[in-house]
Protein backbone atom coordinates (compact mmCIF):
# COMPACT_ATOMS: atom_id res chain seq x y z
CA UNK A 1 0.00 0.00 0.00
CA UNK A 2 1.17 3.61 -0.74
CA UNK A 3 3.01 5.81 2.09
CA UNK A 4 1.69 9.00 1.95
CA UNK A 5 2.69 10.68 5.23
CA UNK A 6 5.69 8.85 7.00
CA UNK A 7 7.23 10.68 10.48
CA UNK A 8 9.90 9.16 12.30
CA UNK A 9 10.92 10.43 15.76
CA UNK A 10 9.43 13.83 14.70
CA UNK A 11 9.81 16.65 17.25
CA UNK A 12 8.27 19.90 16.60
CA UNK A 13 9.01 23.74 18.40
CA UNK A 14 6.28 25.91 19.02
CA UNK A 15 7.18 29.35 20.61
CA UNK A 16 10.16 27.46 22.03
CA UNK A 17 7.64 24.74 23.53
CA UNK A 18 8.02 21.35 22.08
CA UNK A 19 4.59 20.91 20.07
CA UNK A 20 5.66 17.44 19.35
CA UNK A 21 8.28 15.48 21.04
CA UNK A 22 8.80 12.41 19.08
CA UNK A 23 6.13 11.51 17.14
CA UNK A 24 6.27 8.32 14.67
CA UNK A 25 3.31 7.81 12.21
CA UNK A 26 2.29 6.13 9.48
CA UNK A 27 -0.79 7.02 6.69
CA UNK A 28 -1.30 5.42 3.35
CA UNK A 29 -3.37 6.08 0.00
CA UNK A 30 -7.14 5.79 1.12
CA UNK A 31 -7.03 5.87 4.97
CA UNK A 32 -8.97 8.25 7.05
CA UNK A 33 -7.13 8.46 10.07
CA UNK A 34 -9.04 10.15 12.83
CA UNK A 35 -6.13 11.97 15.42
CA UNK A 36 -7.71 12.88 19.22
CA UNK A 37 -6.93 13.47 22.40
CA UNK A 38 -7.03 16.44 25.00
CA UNK A 39 -6.54 20.26 24.10
CA UNK A 40 -2.94 21.24 23.78
CA UNK A 41 -1.99 17.60 22.78
CA UNK A 42 -0.81 17.94 19.43
CA UNK A 43 -3.05 17.14 17.09
CA UNK A 44 -3.25 20.51 15.15
CA UNK A 45 0.70 20.29 15.15
CA UNK A 46 0.58 16.98 13.56
CA UNK A 47 -1.56 18.45 10.91
CA UNK A 48 0.48 21.32 10.01
CA UNK A 49 3.70 19.54 10.09
CA UNK A 50 2.18 17.02 7.53
CA UNK A 51 0.88 20.66 5.73
CA UNK A 52 4.71 22.03 5.44
CA UNK A 53 3.58 24.84 8.03
CA UNK A 54 5.92 23.46 11.34
CA UNK A 55 9.64 22.88 10.65
CA UNK A 56 10.54 19.49 11.92
CA UNK A 57 13.51 20.39 14.55
CA UNK A 58 14.18 16.80 15.11
CA UNK A 59 13.27 13.13 13.23
CA UNK A 60 12.34 12.64 9.55
CA UNK A 61 9.31 13.33 7.51
CA UNK A 62 7.94 12.93 4.51
CA UNK A 63 4.54 13.71 2.74
CA UNK A 64 3.75 11.99 -0.88
CA UNK A 65 7.46 11.59 -1.16
CA UNK A 66 8.40 14.92 -0.51
CA UNK A 67 11.51 15.37 2.37
CA UNK A 68 9.71 17.98 5.09
CA UNK A 69 13.10 18.58 6.46
CA UNK A 70 14.77 19.86 3.19
CA UNK A 71 11.46 21.06 1.20
CA UNK A 72 8.28 21.20 3.23
CA UNK A 73 7.39 24.22 1.39
CA UNK A 74 7.17 22.08 -2.28
CA UNK A 75 4.75 19.92 -0.32
CA UNK A 76 1.74 22.27 0.03
CA UNK A 77 0.48 22.32 -3.01
CA UNK A 78 -0.33 18.75 -2.57
CA UNK A 79 -2.14 18.70 0.74
CA UNK A 80 -5.25 20.92 1.52
CA UNK A 81 -5.49 21.97 5.37
CA UNK A 82 -8.57 23.34 6.37
CA UNK A 83 -8.75 24.62 9.90
CA UNK A 84 -11.66 26.63 11.56
CA UNK A 85 -11.80 29.14 8.99
CA UNK A 86 -13.12 28.23 5.27
CA UNK A 87 -11.01 30.75 3.67
CA UNK A 88 -13.48 31.96 1.74
CA UNK A 89 -14.18 35.52 -0.15
CA UNK A 90 -17.45 36.59 1.62
CA UNK A 91 -18.36 39.04 -0.52
CA UNK A 92 -17.82 36.08 -3.75
CA UNK A 93 -20.45 33.48 -4.77
CA UNK A 94 -20.01 29.97 -4.84
CA UNK A 95 -19.04 29.98 -8.00
CA UNK A 96 -16.77 32.85 -7.81
CA UNK A 97 -14.84 31.60 -4.84
CA UNK A 98 -14.23 28.09 -6.40
CA UNK A 99 -13.60 29.41 -9.49
CA UNK A 100 -10.97 31.49 -8.11
CA UNK A 101 -9.42 28.91 -6.41
CA UNK A 102 -9.22 26.77 -9.74
CA UNK A 103 -7.88 29.48 -11.39
CA UNK A 104 -4.68 29.30 -9.10
CA UNK A 105 -3.69 26.40 -10.39
CA UNK A 106 -5.06 26.08 -13.62
CA UNK A 107 -7.98 23.98 -13.10
CA UNK A 108 -10.80 23.85 -15.75
CA UNK A 109 -14.48 24.99 -15.57
CA UNK A 110 -15.27 21.29 -15.68
CA UNK A 111 -13.42 20.60 -12.98
CA UNK A 112 -15.36 23.30 -11.21
CA UNK A 113 -18.64 22.49 -11.99
CA UNK A 114 -17.87 18.60 -11.12
CA UNK A 115 -16.50 19.89 -7.57
CA UNK A 116 -19.58 21.79 -6.92
CA UNK A 117 -21.70 18.86 -7.92
CA UNK A 118 -19.87 16.31 -5.91
CA UNK A 119 -20.28 19.10 -2.52
CA UNK A 120 -23.92 19.75 -3.61
CA UNK A 121 -23.26 23.47 -4.13
CA UNK A 122 -24.38 23.90 -7.55
CA UNK A 123 -27.95 24.83 -8.60
CA UNK A 124 -29.37 27.14 -6.57
CA UNK A 125 -26.34 27.84 -4.00
CA UNK A 126 -23.72 28.14 -7.17
CA UNK A 127 -24.76 32.04 -6.70
CA UNK A 128 -25.55 33.01 -3.54
CA UNK A 129 -22.80 34.72 -1.69
CA UNK A 130 -20.49 33.32 0.86
CA UNK A 131 -21.30 35.63 3.44
CA UNK A 132 -24.64 34.36 3.02
CA UNK A 133 -24.40 30.69 3.64
CA UNK A 134 -24.70 28.80 6.61
CA UNK A 135 -21.51 27.10 8.73
CA UNK A 136 -22.06 23.85 7.05
CA UNK A 137 -22.88 25.39 3.30
CA UNK A 138 -19.43 27.91 3.86
CA UNK A 139 -17.46 24.59 4.76
CA UNK A 140 -18.64 22.76 1.72
CA UNK A 141 -17.52 25.24 -0.41
CA UNK A 142 -14.57 25.35 1.28
CA UNK A 143 -13.97 21.56 0.17
CA UNK A 144 -14.93 22.10 -3.41
CA UNK A 145 -12.17 24.57 -3.34
CA UNK A 146 -10.00 21.71 -2.05
CA UNK A 147 -11.25 19.39 -4.49
CA UNK A 148 -10.26 21.90 -7.37
CA UNK A 149 -6.73 22.46 -6.10
CA UNK A 150 -6.61 18.80 -7.08
CA UNK A 151 -5.04 18.12 -2.94
CA UNK A 152 -4.73 14.70 -2.29
CA UNK A 153 -4.00 14.86 1.26
CA UNK A 154 -6.54 16.07 3.35
CA UNK A 155 -5.85 17.90 6.68
CA UNK A 156 -8.97 18.44 8.60
CA UNK A 157 -8.91 20.25 11.66
CA UNK A 158 -11.97 19.52 13.84
CA UNK A 159 -14.07 19.94 10.58
CA UNK A 160 -17.37 18.80 12.25
CA UNK A 161 -17.21 22.05 14.55
CA UNK A 162 -19.99 24.45 14.09
CA UNK A 163 -22.76 22.06 11.80
CA UNK A 164 -25.19 20.77 12.60
CA UNK A 165 -26.19 16.82 12.80
CA UNK A 166 -27.30 17.11 8.86
CA UNK A 167 -23.93 19.02 8.49
CA UNK A 168 -22.20 16.47 10.15
CA UNK A 169 -23.86 13.68 8.15
CA UNK A 170 -23.17 15.83 4.57
CA UNK A 171 -19.14 16.11 5.82
CA UNK A 172 -19.15 12.57 6.64
CA UNK A 173 -20.46 11.54 3.30
CA UNK A 174 -18.02 13.63 1.21
CA UNK A 175 -14.68 12.67 3.22
CA UNK A 176 -16.02 8.70 2.57
CA UNK A 177 -16.73 10.36 -1.71
CA UNK A 178 -12.99 11.85 -1.46
CA UNK A 179 -11.56 8.72 -0.20
CA UNK A 180 -13.07 6.44 -2.54
CA UNK A 181 -11.52 9.15 -5.05
CA UNK A 182 -8.61 8.32 -4.12
CA UNK A 183 -7.63 11.31 -1.90
CA UNK A 184 -6.60 10.16 2.12
CA UNK A 185 -7.79 12.30 5.20
CA UNK A 186 -6.05 13.06 8.32
CA UNK A 187 -8.34 14.92 10.95
CA UNK A 188 -8.19 16.10 14.51
CA UNK A 189 -11.44 16.03 16.43
CA UNK A 190 -13.42 16.55 19.66
CA UNK A 191 -16.40 14.61 18.28
CA UNK A 192 -14.92 11.65 18.81
CA UNK A 193 -18.07 9.48 18.72
CA UNK A 194 -19.18 10.68 15.11
CA UNK A 195 -15.71 10.33 13.88
CA UNK A 196 -14.31 6.97 15.23
CA UNK A 197 -17.55 5.52 13.22
CA UNK A 198 -15.83 7.38 10.01
CA UNK A 199 -12.30 6.94 9.97
CA UNK A 200 -10.60 3.61 9.43
CA UNK A 201 -7.71 4.09 11.99
CA UNK A 202 -7.68 5.81 15.05
CA UNK A 203 -5.12 7.75 16.84
CA UNK A 204 -4.54 8.65 20.44
CA UNK A 205 -2.40 12.11 21.24
CA UNK A 206 -1.37 13.09 24.26
CA UNK A 207 1.74 15.39 25.21
CA UNK A 208 3.07 15.76 21.53
CA UNK A 209 3.03 11.70 21.17
CA UNK A 210 1.30 8.75 19.93
CA UNK A 211 0.17 6.99 22.74
CA UNK A 212 -2.21 4.64 21.11
CA UNK A 213 -3.52 3.65 18.23
CA UNK A 214 -6.81 1.37 16.91
CA UNK A 215 -8.34 0.31 13.98
CA UNK B 1 8.96 31.20 -20.15
CA UNK B 2 9.67 28.99 -17.21
CA UNK B 3 7.66 26.92 -15.16
CA UNK B 4 7.58 29.34 -12.40
CA UNK B 5 6.85 32.65 -14.29
CA UNK B 6 3.73 30.83 -16.30
CA UNK B 7 2.67 29.76 -12.48
CA UNK B 8 2.96 33.87 -10.61
CA UNK B 9 1.42 34.90 -14.10
CA UNK B 10 -1.77 32.39 -13.57
CA UNK B 11 -1.88 33.86 -9.96
CA UNK B 12 -1.66 37.05 -10.73
CA UNK B 13 -4.40 37.18 -13.51
CA UNK B 14 -6.40 35.27 -10.80
CA UNK B 15 -5.90 37.00 -7.82
CA UNK B 16 -6.58 40.45 -9.52
CA UNK B 17 -9.43 39.83 -11.32
CA UNK B 18 -11.05 38.59 -7.99
CA UNK B 19 -9.60 41.80 -6.48
CA UNK B 20 -11.79 43.67 -9.28
CA UNK B 21 -14.66 41.18 -9.14
CA UNK B 22 -15.21 41.62 -4.93
CA UNK B 23 -15.01 45.67 -5.57
CA UNK B 24 -17.71 45.44 -8.27
CA UNK B 25 -19.71 43.56 -6.19
CA UNK B 26 -19.60 45.41 -3.17
CA UNK B 27 -18.74 49.26 -4.97
CA UNK B 28 -16.70 49.99 -1.45
CA UNK B 29 -14.64 52.45 -3.79
CA UNK B 30 -17.36 54.19 -5.37
CA UNK B 31 -19.86 54.09 -2.07
CA UNK B 32 -17.63 55.02 0.10
CA UNK B 33 -13.80 56.05 -0.68
CA UNK B 34 -14.95 58.16 -3.48
CA UNK B 35 -17.32 60.04 -1.49
CA UNK B 36 -14.73 60.22 1.46
CA UNK B 37 -12.07 61.53 -0.95
CA UNK B 38 -14.64 64.41 -2.29
CA UNK B 39 -15.80 65.69 0.88
CA UNK B 40 -11.71 66.15 1.49
CA UNK B 41 -11.06 67.99 -1.16
CA UNK B 42 -14.54 70.08 -0.47
CA UNK B 43 -13.30 70.88 2.72
CA UNK B 44 -9.98 72.08 1.77
CA UNK B 45 -11.80 74.17 -0.49
CA UNK B 46 -13.62 75.60 2.51
CA UNK B 47 -10.80 75.62 4.78
CA UNK B 48 -8.56 77.73 2.38
CA UNK B 49 -11.06 79.83 0.61
CA UNK B 50 -9.00 81.69 -2.00
CA UNK B 51 -8.85 80.61 -5.09
CA UNK B 52 -5.41 82.06 -5.70
CA UNK B 53 -3.88 80.14 -3.17
CA UNK B 54 -6.02 76.80 -3.59
CA UNK B 55 -4.42 77.27 -7.62
CA UNK B 56 -0.97 77.34 -6.33
CA UNK B 57 -1.40 74.56 -3.83
CA UNK B 58 -3.78 71.93 -5.58
CA UNK B 59 -1.30 69.73 -6.47
CA UNK B 60 -0.57 69.08 -3.26
CA UNK B 61 -4.38 68.76 -2.09
CA UNK B 62 -4.85 66.06 -5.29
CA UNK B 63 -2.33 64.04 -4.05
CA UNK B 64 -2.58 64.39 0.05
CA UNK B 65 -6.64 63.00 -1.02
CA UNK B 66 -5.54 60.22 -2.94
CA UNK B 67 -3.05 58.95 -0.05
CA UNK B 68 -6.00 59.33 2.57
CA UNK B 69 -7.99 57.47 0.56
CA UNK B 70 -5.41 55.10 -0.50
CA UNK B 71 -5.54 54.18 3.56
CA UNK B 72 -9.03 53.13 3.03
CA UNK B 73 -8.56 50.79 -0.09
CA UNK B 74 -5.50 48.96 1.31
CA UNK B 75 -7.39 48.15 4.41
CA UNK B 76 -10.32 47.14 2.45
CA UNK B 77 -7.91 45.00 0.47
CA UNK B 78 -6.83 43.29 3.21
CA UNK B 79 -9.69 42.73 5.13
CA UNK B 80 -11.42 40.59 2.38
CA UNK B 81 -7.96 38.55 2.60
CA UNK B 82 -8.50 37.80 6.32
CA UNK B 83 -12.38 38.05 7.12
CA UNK B 84 -12.32 34.16 7.08
CA UNK B 85 -8.96 33.47 6.98
CA UNK B 86 -8.31 33.54 2.96
CA UNK B 87 -4.81 34.71 2.63
CA UNK B 88 -3.89 31.97 5.50
CA UNK B 89 -5.91 29.51 2.87
CA UNK B 90 -3.48 30.79 -0.10
CA UNK B 91 -0.17 30.63 2.01
CA UNK B 92 -1.39 27.00 2.99
CA UNK B 93 -1.79 26.29 -0.03
CA UNK B 94 1.52 27.41 -1.18
CA UNK B 95 0.24 29.72 -3.87
CA UNK B 96 2.83 31.73 -5.56
CA UNK B 97 3.82 34.73 -2.75
CA UNK B 98 5.00 36.92 -6.39
CA UNK B 99 1.46 36.38 -7.91
CA UNK B 100 -0.13 37.16 -4.96
CA UNK B 101 1.91 40.74 -4.71
CA UNK B 102 1.75 41.18 -8.41
CA UNK B 103 -2.29 40.78 -8.70
CA UNK B 104 -2.85 42.46 -5.31
CA UNK B 105 -1.04 45.28 -6.32
CA UNK B 106 -2.39 45.59 -10.30
CA UNK B 107 -5.76 45.43 -8.45
CA UNK B 108 -4.79 48.49 -5.93
CA UNK B 109 -3.14 50.44 -8.94
CA UNK B 110 -6.70 50.14 -11.22
CA UNK B 111 -8.69 51.29 -8.04
CA UNK B 112 -6.44 54.69 -7.44
CA UNK B 113 -6.05 55.63 -10.97
CA UNK B 114 -9.99 55.53 -11.17
CA UNK B 115 -9.43 57.69 -8.19
CA UNK B 116 -7.04 59.92 -9.07
CA UNK B 117 -8.95 60.61 -12.54
CA UNK B 118 -11.57 61.88 -10.29
CA UNK B 119 -9.57 63.79 -8.29
CA UNK B 120 -7.85 65.74 -11.23
CA UNK B 121 -11.71 66.22 -12.69
CA UNK B 122 -12.67 67.85 -9.11
CA UNK B 123 -9.76 70.06 -8.63
CA UNK B 124 -10.30 71.20 -12.41
CA UNK B 125 -13.73 72.27 -11.80
CA UNK B 126 -13.29 73.18 -7.11
CA UNK B 127 -9.87 74.76 -7.40
CA UNK B 128 -10.26 76.41 -11.12
CA UNK B 129 -6.66 74.48 -12.53
CA UNK B 130 -6.18 74.83 -16.00
CA UNK B 131 -3.53 73.17 -17.27
CA UNK B 132 -2.09 73.09 -21.22
CA UNK B 133 -2.03 69.78 -23.33
CA UNK B 134 1.18 69.22 -22.34
CA UNK B 135 0.14 69.74 -18.96
CA UNK B 136 -2.53 67.27 -19.46
CA UNK B 137 0.05 65.08 -20.95
CA UNK B 138 2.30 65.41 -17.81
CA UNK B 139 0.10 64.85 -15.50
CA UNK B 140 -1.23 61.36 -17.04
CA UNK B 141 2.52 60.45 -17.19
CA UNK B 142 2.91 61.54 -13.07
CA UNK B 143 -0.38 59.81 -12.35
CA UNK B 144 0.40 56.66 -13.96
CA UNK B 145 4.00 56.14 -12.40
CA UNK B 146 2.83 57.56 -8.49
CA UNK B 147 -0.27 54.77 -9.13
CA UNK B 148 2.68 52.22 -10.34
CA UNK B 149 5.12 52.92 -6.67
CA UNK B 150 1.66 53.37 -4.58
CA UNK B 151 0.30 50.06 -5.86
CA UNK B 152 3.56 48.08 -4.67
CA UNK B 153 4.24 49.48 -1.35
CA UNK B 154 0.29 49.96 -0.44
CA UNK B 155 0.45 45.94 -1.26
CA UNK B 156 3.39 45.48 0.65
CA UNK B 157 2.48 47.50 4.28
CA UNK B 158 -1.31 46.24 4.01
CA UNK B 159 0.19 42.43 3.73
CA UNK B 160 2.97 43.33 6.65
CA UNK B 161 -0.19 44.83 9.02
CA UNK B 162 -2.62 42.17 7.77
CA UNK B 163 -2.43 39.78 11.07
CA UNK B 164 -1.56 42.39 12.98
CA UNK B 165 -3.55 43.48 16.11
CA UNK B 166 -4.54 47.17 15.95
CA UNK B 167 -4.13 47.10 12.21
CA UNK B 168 -6.26 50.29 11.59
CA UNK B 169 -4.02 52.60 13.34
CA UNK B 170 -0.80 50.60 12.53
CA UNK B 171 -1.08 50.93 8.62
CA UNK B 172 -1.26 54.94 8.64
CA UNK B 173 1.83 55.00 11.02
CA UNK B 174 3.69 52.99 9.01
CA UNK B 175 2.52 53.56 5.47
CA UNK B 176 1.97 57.42 5.65
CA UNK B 177 6.00 58.15 6.29
CA UNK B 178 7.28 55.65 3.42
CA UNK B 179 4.95 57.38 0.49
CA UNK B 180 6.49 60.88 1.83
CA UNK B 181 8.77 60.67 -1.47
CA UNK B 182 5.72 60.00 -3.58
CA UNK B 183 4.02 62.82 -2.30
CA UNK B 184 6.53 65.20 -2.76
CA UNK B 185 7.81 63.78 -5.96
CA UNK B 186 4.01 64.11 -7.56
CA UNK B 187 3.25 67.20 -5.74
CA UNK B 188 5.92 68.87 -7.69
CA UNK B 189 5.47 67.04 -11.30
CA UNK B 190 1.63 68.01 -10.76
CA UNK B 191 3.16 71.61 -9.50
CA UNK B 192 4.54 72.11 -13.23
CA UNK B 193 2.16 70.31 -15.17
CA UNK B 194 -0.55 73.01 -13.54
CA UNK B 195 1.64 75.83 -14.00
CA UNK B 196 1.23 76.74 -10.12
CA UNK B 197 3.27 79.61 -8.95
CA UNK B 198 4.86 79.31 -12.20
CA UNK B 199 6.51 76.49 -12.57
CA UNK B 200 7.11 75.38 -15.76
CA UNK B 201 6.24 72.03 -17.55
CA UNK B 202 9.36 70.63 -18.00
CA UNK B 203 10.33 70.97 -14.54
CA UNK B 204 8.00 68.45 -13.98
CA UNK B 205 9.89 65.62 -15.62
CA UNK B 206 12.86 64.80 -13.41
CA UNK B 207 10.30 64.44 -10.19
CA UNK B 208 8.39 61.67 -12.70
CA UNK B 209 12.13 60.19 -13.03
CA UNK B 210 12.50 59.99 -9.08
CA UNK B 211 8.91 58.60 -9.07
CA UNK B 212 10.01 55.46 -11.68
CA UNK B 213 13.15 55.23 -9.27
CA UNK B 214 10.56 54.72 -6.36
CA UNK B 215 8.10 52.36 -7.85
CA UNK B 216 11.29 50.01 -9.16
CA UNK B 217 12.75 50.21 -5.41
CA UNK B 218 9.32 48.96 -4.14
CA UNK B 219 8.17 46.79 -6.21
CA UNK B 220 11.40 45.20 -6.06
CA UNK B 221 11.07 45.05 -1.98
CA UNK B 222 7.93 43.72 -2.59
CA UNK B 223 8.77 41.33 -4.87
CA UNK B 224 11.44 40.08 -2.54
CA UNK B 225 9.38 40.58 1.11
CA UNK B 226 5.62 39.77 0.34
CA UNK B 227 6.60 35.72 0.66
CA UNK B 228 8.53 35.85 3.51
CA UNK B 229 6.48 38.70 5.45
CA UNK B 230 3.42 36.56 4.86
CA UNK B 231 4.92 33.27 5.76
CA UNK B 232 5.67 35.40 9.31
Amino acid sequence: METVVELSGVVAVLSNFPALAGIDLVVHRGEIVLLHGPNGAGKTSVLRVCAGLLPIERGEGSVMGVNLRTHRESVREQVGLLGHSNGLYLELTVTQNVSFWASTVGATAQEVALAMQRMKIDGRLAHVKASQLSAGQRRRCALASLIVRRASLWLLDEPHAGLDTAGQDELDAILQSAVSSGATVVLASHETQRSRLLATRVVKVDGGLISGSES
Amino acid sequence: MTSRMQTVRRVSLAVVRKDLRIEWSSKVLLNQVAPFSLVIMIMFAFALDNEGILQRVAPGLVWLATLFSMLVIVQRSFAVETADGALDALRVAGTEPLGIFIGKSLALMVQLLALELMLLAIALVLYAVEPTAMGYAETFATMLIATIGLGFVGTLYGGLGAGARGRETLLPLLLLPAVAPVLIGATRATEAAFGSGGAQSSEGWPWIGLLAVFAGVFGAVGALAFGPMIEE
